[in-house]
């Protein structure tokens, strides 16, 4: 599903951002991208999302070699990866419903299947009463849902979440984490960026990559110790 | 389809933004209408002035009508050459007597018609400068029975340099103002694009195809274009009536460069949109 293979990254001021990273992400997986501050967590995100290319090493996404692929041909990934980000990243000015139909219609859903389905994600994600709400009238944690809910309009095959929990609050993220947990119980492959600890541990059963200054140093796959703070 | 509504609908959306770009553009374009009407009618008083540019072949009173017709055919012949008339002496005098009156009595009292007679040859539009005019006459000239042969050589040259003057000014000036207004249109279009980066940047997100992105954009700059036309149409009629109405006579502009400043307006719009866009197609 996901896979880096000798992935290096380096930006011509900041140096290397990920150094010889390698792991493969595999279908129905959930896992966490750990690691303190650029430690490389989004960047390595960016990589799998393609808005960025490697340095050096390829990355494979759903089929998809970023050594091949064109930027033209990029959107073919793209509807096959959801993408949830720690600020939502909805459009003001529009509806829950809106904010979902919007990628179905640009995605090219026929036009009478749009509300119909826009409808199903949010009853999926729980905010069906929602529907005609604008952005600025829901919380956080709702705001977030509807992200999700629009992650999933392509009904991708991989879904990336960078740090979605980092401005909720304990409820809304147990609610929000409880969502990613039933999309991956459908089959749906995650992989979660986040540097709380505390998270992670309440999944002892995710998968968790740790990264550090650009390196990985933790797979859970292939080691025994626990992550640590 | 998709593409026509969502252009819509950011009219919509943001009437003030939307609206703001398309009265930027409609200033624009309106100071570009106005160097138009001003560059048409210098054409129009130049071209009148040059309608008046002809060649006068006087002739010998001794020559023979053959040798009068086979100059005419000669002349007419000259491609350059739209017509070519033959002035006798006595329509020489009445004519001198209609234009005239002031000598009026002086000509009563001549005897013998002192005017020679003579052919008018007038030029074709565009055939009206000093090379042409130089060479009819000295082609008349050849023949022995033609006195002399005239155009004012001076009064042309001096309108050729003044048409020369008029067509550079336009260009240079012209140019200048449709890049001003090409720079102002771009601008505008660029902010009202910048304020939807994160729709583009959704649409990127999610797999929208780059085509699919760029056609309501380039759309709303087609409209932003068009209506920005369509004010400069509208402000620039309205001065041409003032002045019309309470400083000189002008003249309006034809209809065609009305509609290819509205259709350039248009055209510019859509393509600065897609230029402004290509920057946040590429961003993710």
């Amino acid at each position: 599903m996901i896979k880096l293979t000798h992935v290096s990254k380096e930006y011509p001021r900041r140096g290397y951002a990920l150094r010889d990273v390698s792991f493969h992400l595999k279908k129905g997986e959930f896992a966490f991208l750990t690691g303190h501050s650029g430690s490389g967590k989004s960047t390595t995100m960016r990589l799998v999302h393609m808005s960025d290319r490697p340095t050096d090493g390829e990355v494979r996404v759903v089929g998809y070699s970023s050594e091949k692929v064109t930027q033209r041909h990029i959107w073919k990934i793209r509807r096959r990866v959801g993408f949830v980000f720690q600020d939502f990243r909805l459009l003001p000015g529009r509806t829950a419903l809106e904010n979902v139909a919007f990628v179905l219609e640009v995605t090219g859903t026929p036009r009478s299947a749009i509300v119909p389905k826009a409808q199903r994600l949010l009853t999926q994600v729980g905010l069906s009463p929602k529907s005609g709400a604008y952005v600025n009238e829901l919380s956080g944690g709702e705001q977030q849902r509807v992200a999700i809910a629009r992650a999933l309009a392509n009904e991708p095959y991989v879904l990336l979440a960078d740090e979605p929990t980092g401005n909720l609050d304990d409820r809304a993220t147990r609610g929000v984490m409880d969502l990613f947990w039933d999309i991956n119980a459908k089959g749906m492959a995650v992989l979660m960026a986040t540097h709380d600890l505390e998270l992670i541990k309440r999944y002892p059963h995710a998968r968790v990559f740790e990264l550090d200054h650009g390196e990985l140093v933790y797979d859970s796959a292939e080691a025994e110790a626990p992550v640590e703070a | 389809m998709y593409a026509l509504r969502e252009a819509i609908a950011a009219f919509r959306r943001a009437p003030v933004l939307t609206g703001l770009s398309s009265a930027m553009v409609g200033l624009a374009l309106y100071v570009v209408g106005l160097f138009g009407l001003a560059a048409y009618n210098l054409q129009l008083a130049l071209s009148s002035v040059e309608e008046r540019v002809e060649v006068a072949v006087y002739l010998r009173d001794d020559a023979r009508q053959s040798e009068i017709d086979l100059l005419l055919t000669e002349l007419a012949a000259i491609p350059e050459v739209r017509s070519v008339r033959f002035i006798s002496k006595r329509d020489a005098m009445a004519r001198a007597q209609v234009e005239l009156p002031e000598f009026g009595e002086l000509f009563s009292d001549l005897e013998v018609n002192p005017l020679p007679q003579s052919l008018e040859v007038e030029l074709r539009p565009g055939s009206r400068n000093p090379e042409v005019v130089e060479r009819v006459s000295q082609s008349a000239l050849l023949y022995p029975f033609v006195e002399d042969a005239r155009y004012g050589r001076e009064w042309v040259d001096k309108l050729f340099t003044l048409r020369r003057i008029g067509a550079a000014t336009t260009a240079v000036l012209g140019s200048a103002f449709a890049l001003v207004a090409a720079l102002i249109i771009g601008t505008a279009l660029r902010i009202a694009i910048f304020a939807r980066r994160e729709e583009i940047y959704v649409m990127r997100l999610v797999g929208a195809t780059n085509g699919f992105i760029r056609r309501p954009f380039l759309l709303e700059g087609a409209m932003a274009g068009l209506l920005g036309g369509a004010i400069a149409w509208a402000l620039t009629y309205a001065t041409y009536r003032g002045v019309y109405a309470y400083l000189f006579e002008v003249a309006w502009m034809p209809d065609g460069w009305v509609a290819l400043g509205m259709l350039a307006g248009g055209l510019f719009g859509a393509f600065s949109s897609t230029l402004a866009i290509r920057r946040h197609l590429e961003a993710i």
